[in-house]
């Protein structure tokens, strides 16, 4: 099967700057792929690359089996729904919708039913007439997605597209993308600096780091399995546990992860290692504890409404044997 | 109170107000009323009478209709050469990130912060150096030099409101580099190129000093106006000549002011 979109030993440096540095990576056609890391992780850099913004200063890029180096934007069958929207100010919404149709040279009659079905899609039907500024942030953003899924494109990409939203606005649009793009069958890229949004929304999940990919996963392969401190402590903010620590407690010499979850408190003189607490904060459905034990600190998240030890007081930290996830980095 | 805006300012502050207000259009009037007067050789006051005789001499004088055709052809030549450079050197400062960049900017704002005397000069010198004798393209050139700002201050104030993700989105939904300028590029900065396009004309229609460098034989309504001062004969034509003038550049800086003004909202409604 051909990929959707394939990256062979891609590079992409600004200068001394290494944007993007060796990738591998495919994307498998009518999947749903969040591309995860930090600011200046090369992810937005990636996403560019695939709409035909930036160039490679190495490697191959291709879609859907065609070689997309030296390809323009505008003779590129994908579609970008950018971080500020981006929509035309001076046009209104059904003209912004319609805007790739017009280029096109289809006519205004059939340009516009299409514009108008693709709002339907997006739940906004007769907003035509608004301008852009009329509009709240939620819908800018529906518009944003209309306007690119009217071109029906292969392959959509998304650049952090709820990072403006607030919070229930964007917990309510998660949803209603991943419905979106089930029922369309077209492949989504989406770009995200919040882990929470691309393990609740993907299929599979590439964390970039420095320019680099870090791991490639379903997001729960990438939650319960990092092969590296960067994407255990990125992801889900794991204990990351040094070597010397995990071969005290019944495991090889190597760096671990322990997810905060599945930590036990118990009684100070019971099982375990033993630790004193440092905070607690309270989460709402969870309560936060952190313990410092044999000079590490740990995070343990347990259920509110179980008892919580005092501060300073004295706790043993257990779990089991098959949580302590050994990482490939020595 | 002082912040209490209701209140109306004290008497002081309304009276030297509106001794600025007389002392910058008073003169400014007395030429209107001096177009108007029986009196042809020297400027008396009150004026002996009122006729409306010297529209209709002015009018068929035909030493004020060349001058004035030729201040219009070279307003609307360098004013068309200014929005062509301004515009392309305001894309090209405001869209890309160079080496020299601030230099660059400097440099186009310049010749309108130097002494039009001192361009004029070094037009003149440039000029004779290249043996480039003087014509009505050489007035133009003078001209470009501060029309060309004109229309880069405003272009570029303008591109630089207009999020560069707006030309990557048009070219993201298929449109190419031509079609981006016409429905997106074009449409965001219309009204700045209009406003800077009618300032570069008001600016070059009344131009004095720059011309007297660079113009050969002819006469741009100014010079005209300045030689005609010195003659004792048929005063009151320059007079409304003037008033002419200042109807002509007055009305597009007006306009000017009002599109730049209403395209503050257009532009910034979209963010």
């Amino acid at each position: 099967m051909t990929s959707a979109v394939s990256f062979e030993n891609v590079s992409r440096h600004f200068g001394a700057v290494r944007a993007v540095d060796a990738v591998d990576l495919d994307i498998r056609p009518g999947e749903f792929f969040a591309m995860l890391g930090p600011s200046g992780s090369g992810k937005t850099t990636c996403l560019r690359l695939i709409a035909g913004f930036e160039q490679p200063t190495g490697g191959s890029i291709s879609i859907f089996g065609e070689r997309a180096e030296g390809v323009p934007p505008y003779r590129r069958n994908v579609n970008t729904v950018f971080q500020d929207y981006a929509l035309f100010p001076h046009l209104n919404v059904l003209d912004n919708v319609a805007y790739g149709l017009m280029v096109k040279g289809v006519s205004r009659a059939e340009r516009g039913r299409q514009a108008e079905e693709a709002l339907k899609l997006v739940q906004l039907p007769g907003y035509g007439a608004r301008k852009p500024g009329q509009l709240s942030g939620g819908q800018r953003q529906r518009v944003a997605l209309a306007r690119a899924l009217v071109n029906k494109p292969r392959v959509l990409l998304l650049d952090e597209p709820l990072g403006a939203l607030d919070l229930k606005l964007r917990e309510n649009m998660q949803e209603e993308l991943k419905l979106l793009q089930r029922a369309l069958g077209i492949t989504f890229v989406f770009v995200t600096h919040d882990q929470g949004e691309a393990l609740s929304m993907a299929d599979r999940v590439a964390v970039f780091n420095d320019g680099r990919i870090m791991q490639v996963g379903a997001p729960q392969d990438i939650y319960e399995r990092p092969q590296s401190r960067f994407v255990a402590d990125f992801v889900g903010s794991s204990n990351v546990l040094p070597p010397e620590f995990v071969a005290r407690h019944g495991g090889a010499r190597r760096w671990a992860s322990l997810r905060p979850e599945k930590i036990r408190l118990g009684e100070a003189n019971g099982a375990g290692v033993s630790g004193t607490v440092r905070a607690r904060s309270f989460l709402g459905a969870t309560n936060r504890v952190t313990v410092e034990a044999e000079g590490v600190r740990l995070h343990a998240v347990v259920p509110a409404g179980l008892p919580l030890p005092d501060d300073g007081a004295e706790t043993r930290l257990s779990w089991s044997p098959a949580d302590l996830h050994l990482m490939e980095e020595a | 109170m002082r912040s209490d805006r209701n209140q109306s300012a004290p008497l002081g502050v309304k009276l030297a107000a509106a001794a600025g207000l007389l002392f910058l259009h008073l003169p400014i009037l007395l030429i209107f009323v001096y177009a108007f007067t029986t009196e042809e050789k020297s400027y008396q006051w009150p004026p002996p009478g009122f006729t409306l005789d010297w529209l209709s001499v002015t009018w068929n004088r035909p030493d004020v209709w060349t001058a004035l055709g030729l201040s219009v052809k070279v307003a609307v030549v360098s004013t068309t050469i200014a929005l062509v450079l301004g515009t392309l050197c305001a894309a090209a400062v405001s869209g890309t990130k160079f080496f020299g960049r601030e230099v660059v900017s400097l440099l186009v704002i310049l010749p309108i912060a130097l002494p039009g005397i001192i361009t004029g000069i070094a037009l003149r010198s440039a000029f004779n150096l290249a043996d480039i004798p003087f014509s009505f393209w050489t007035i133009i050139l003078g001209h470009a030099t501060f029309c060309v700002v004109v229309v880069y201050n405003n272009a570029v104030a303008r591109f630089r409101r207009t999020s560069g993700s707006l030309v990557e989105a048009s070219m993201d939904l298929g449109a190419d580099g031509f079609q981006t300028f016409r429905h997106v590029i074009l449409p965001n900065i219309g009204t700045a190129l209009l406003a800077g396009g009618m300032l570069a004309f008001a600016l070059s229609f009344d131009e004095v000093i720059v011309t007297t460098f660079t113009a050969g034989q002819q006469q741009t309504l100014p010079i005209w106006m300045l030689e005609e001062l010195v003659r004792p004969r048929q005063r009151p034509v320059t007079n409304v000549v003037a008033m002419v003038v200042v109807l002509v550049t007055f009305l597009p800086i007006l306009a000017a002011y009002y599109l730049t003004r209403e395209g503050d909202q257009v532009a910034g409604s979209g963010k």
